[in-house]
């Protein structure tokens, strides 16, 4: 019991060491020559609205050049309320049903 | 809620939401916003009407059945959408090459499938955070 919980915090604590020191490496905020600035981005900025014709990038972004992503989170969200509706959705049996069902339970 | 000054009010601003929330939704290829801070304020609507009148009357709003045929639907026509440019010849949901009318730049009606997509996906985020309200309303009756 003893052993588990030393475990666990010294395993804890080299994460959070490797997470902090990972910071350090970050490019700041901004910073001209971030890696995320490539040439994907240019690309998008430059050419985005000629290739949609929509004046919001973000727009352009998430239903033209990755649609597919945007079809993943329409999925999340029709697995999301399917699951709520499966669990949450008792309410919709009749009362005459349940009161047989409690009767048998 | 059974509050007279609650229920006068809701009555006047639910337009006004409505409108916004369709605004957003429809002009999603053009200014900020888009399907899902759109159908997030069209749906605060319906969730302050079901506040200010009861489950009964919100329910007859958006049922059940009403709710389902957008849920399915809005992720069908999406699909259909995305079949419709391998039909034509390219990849899953191609806009450009696949011909879709791209109109003019900065008009409502432009950008081929963008506001379509935009349109579909913005009912479906309605519909669910909707639904979602109600099935927990509706538990804790």
């Amino acid at each position: 019991m003893k052993w588990d919980k030393i475990f666990t915090i010294v395993l804890l604590g080299a994460l959070l060491f490797v997470l902090v020191a990972s910071i350090g490496e970050l490019p700041p905020m901004g910073a001209p020559d971030s890696p995320s600035y490539n040439e994907t981005t240019r690309y998008y900025v430059e050419e985005g609205t000629r290739d949609t014709g929509s004046t919001n990038l973000i727009a352009s972004i998430i239903t033209d050049y990755r649609a597919f992503d945007t079809l993943g989170e329409a999925t999340v969200l029709f697995t999301g309320i399917a699951g709520v509706a499966a669990l949450l959705g008792v309410a919709h049996h009749n009362p005459k049903e349940k009161e047989e069902e409690e009767n048998h339970g | 809620m059974d509050d007279l000054f609650v229920r006068v009010i809701t009555k006047m601003i639910l337009p006004f939401i409505q409108l916004y929330g369709l605004y957003v939704i429809i002009h999603g290829h053009l200014s900020p916003g888009g399907a899902f801070s759109g159908g997030a304020i069209y749906a605060s609507s319906l969730v302050l009407y079901t506040l200010a009148y009861g489950l009964e009357k919100g329910q007859k709003r958006l049922s059940h059945n009403t709710s389902a045929i957008f849920e399915s639907g809005g992720i069908l026509f999406f699909i259909f959408f995305g079949i419709l440019g391998i039909v034509l010849g390219h990849s899953f949901l191609t806009n450009r090459q696949a011909g879709f009318s791209m109109g003019n730049l900065g008009q409502v009606l432009s950008g081929g499938l963008i506001p379509v997509v935009t349109f579909v996906l913005g009912i479906k985020v309605m519909s669910t955070v909707v639904t979602l309200f109600h099935n927990m309303l509706e538990e804790e009756r």
